[in-house]
């Protein structure tokens, strides 16, 4: 084989990720439903790698979820967005990272919009001022946050406690990867490996001690599709498209998902408790759920952060299977224990989804 | 060449959207919305090639145009490297445009949709935000999320959350400076003028189906659109 064509070939689908002073921009599902992936994110970025990250007080959402529900105009989007860019050119910093997948591909829709017509940014630049009296510059380096902790994976890896390793078999665990459709799709040159050949979550997985599975319906949306979740009447739509993934892993009998887009974490969580309670489908092991989680957690619970303070209490889809075959040392009575170990009740336990209180 | 043809081409979108469609069925095969819908993305872009006004009226007051997800799978695919979902994009803004969208049952969701995300962003700073997720509105957030609301403040601290503090951190408070700004820039770039387009034309669409509309969501107007499901109507037969 000529190594170095593949070489060529693979040049194409790497991407350029700054490798510090990060100014970082929460996601509005993330931080609702998994704030504490986003203060994982933070304390790996801060604490185990020691890079600077800057976050303002001041930053609003993108309006993104509203720009794909024909609720929020084009120039109405643009000018949040070169907001919170200026936000940044205030703030001293250059390098722009979201945290959110639909916020990520706004982003690199508005700067590709802007390059090739540029008579929209001047006008967003007119209504920034007029609006807000600011001034933006696009970022230097764009990089969604999953971004960053591929390009430190390894280093990542050597701190690293556990590995996603079946402890008792010593086999690498089985892991589905799925990736937001706003990473790649759209623009596949501003995503790690585009959208044929994922690697941004597939690198983290292998490096970790896992294996990844390339299974039939990898690449299928996981169905927020925006209005098609949003409003009740549509929301078939949306559980239809995560029945299809399921139905495709389920075979490969997954040890677990790993996500990068926030919307597709909740639904491939949430939905598997739907189809469990609507139809007694149940795809994990002894009907469990097959768990869900964001690769700040998974980076999280390889360092061995508490997972409890990682957030695990906050899935409807049990994560413990999971801990038990990594071997993870946790204390499961401090699961629905406050943060001073307040004693909060427990959850309703579902009808057919199994669930450890 | 008809007028809302050209209105449609001066849409950044239509333009990047759509070049010389080949009709090779691609960005059909993989798209979700076509598998559960009566929906062809490969239609459509033959549909808006013939740049014939009545195919485009049609379009804007049928419910095709509301089916896409915008995941955008089909420009990944598309060997042209055309976007069947940014057509969409642009025939939506025109139908809000023309006031055409009260005419089919899945445009007639604006409503609902300005009033859960359009309203939550300008009151919030959010898109979604933490107090609006109710379960009565979304029972699929499950056992687990009432359990979080009922302990969202101790469940949120446990996890580093900021819940409606001050200073930066999840789930913060926006305070009313920035929220201010964020009202400003959609007062300068006409997103205030959309918002009142939505509520006007449903209003008048509300009138004329006798259903009371009113303000919120719990309105008769707002639970029609919301809940709403001919599924024989969507779905291919």
């Amino acid at each position: 084989m000529n190594k170095e064509g593949k070489r060529k070939i693979w040049n194409d689908y790497q991407k350029e990720i700054a490798d510090d002073k990060y100014y970082f921009v929460r996601s509005c599902i993330r931080q609702t439903f998994f704030p504490g992936a986003d203060s994982t994110y933070l304390k790996i970025l801060r604490k185990t790698l020691g890079k600077d990250v800057h976050e303002s007080e001041n930053h609003t959402t993108c309006t993104g979820i509203g720009y794909h529900t024909e609720v929020v105009p084009f120039p109405t989007i643009q000018t949040v967005v070169a907001r919170n860019f200026a936000l940044m050119k205030e703030a001293g910093y250059e390098n722009y990272t979201p945290s959110c997948v639909t916020s990520f591909g706004i982003y690199t829709e508005i700067l590709d919009t802007w390059h090739h017509f540029p008579e929209e940014k001047n006008k967003t630049r007119e209504f920034l001022r007029k609006a807000t009296n600011r001034e933006f510059e696009e970022p230097k380096n764009l990089s969604h946050t999953s971004d960053i902790i591929f390009k430190f994976r390894n280093e990542i890896a050597e701190k690293a406690k556990y590995k996603l390793v079946n402890k008792e078999t010593g086999q690498p665990l089985k892991v589905v990867d799925h990736i937001g459709c706003h990473y790649a799709k759209m623009f596949p040159a501003k995503g790690v490996g585009g959208a044929e050949y994922p690697q941004v979550l597939a690198g983290m997985v292998e490096t970790w001690g896992g294996e990844v599975i390339d299974y039939p319906e990898r690449r299928h949306c996981c169905g927020f599709g925006f209005r098609q979740y949003f409003v009740q009447a549509n929301r078939g739509y949306s559980i239809a498209a995560s029945k299809k993934k399921f139905d495709s892993m389920e075979p490969f009998k997954p040890d677990f998902i790993i996500t990068n887009c926030p919307g597709c974490n909740y639904f491939m969580d949430r939905w598997q408790y739907a189809l469990a309670e609507m139809e007694g489908k149940t795809y994990g092991e002894n009907g469990f759920g097959i768990p869900v989680l964001t690769y700040e957690e998974v980076a999280g619970l390889i360092l061995g952060f508490d997972p409890w303070e990682i957030g695990f209490q906050m899935h409807q889809v049990d994560i413990e299977p999971l801990l038990k075959k990594m071997g993870v040392e946790y204390d499961p009575s401090q699961k629905f224990k406050g943060p001073n170990g307040e004693d909060l009740g427990v959850p309703e336990v579902p009808n057919n989804l199994k669930f450890i209180k | 060449m008809g007028k809302l043809f050209d209105k449609l081409n001066s849409d950044v979108r239509f333009v990047e959207g759509i070049k010389a469609c080949i009709n090779c069925g691609t960005c059909t095969a993989i798209c979700p919305a076509a598998e559960v819908y009566d929906y062809d993305p490969r239609i459509l872009a033959n549909m808006v090639q013939t740049r014939d006004d009545s195919v485009i009226e049609d379009l804007l007051k049928g419910e095709t145009i509301w089916y896409c997800g915008e995941c955008m799978s089909c420009k990944t695919r598309c060997p042209r490297q055309n976007a069947p979902g940014m057509i969409i994009q642009a025939l939506r803004k025109l139908s809000i445009e023309t006031g055409l969208f009260v005419e089919s049952e899945k445009g007639r969701q604006q409503l609902s949709l300005k009033r859960m995300l359009g309203d939550t962003v300008l009151e919030t700073g959010y898109c979604v935000h933490f107090d609006h997720t109710e379960l009565s509105m979304f029972p699929e957030l499950g056992p687990v999320w009432q359990w979080v609301r009922d302990h969202r403040k101790e469940v949120l601290n446990k996890v580093d959350a900021n819940y409606m503090g001050e200073g930066p951190g999840a789930i913060r408070k926006i305070s009313k400076e920035n929220l201010d700004e964020l009202d400003k820039i959609f007062e300068v770039t006409g997103g205030k003028d959309w918002f009142n387009k939505i509520e006007e034309d449903s209003a008048r669409k509300a009138k004329e189906m006798e259903i009371e509309i009113s303000d919120g969501k719990n309105s008769p107007y707002f639970r029609e659109v919301y809940t709403k499901n001919n599924q024989e109507k969507h779905v291919r037969s």
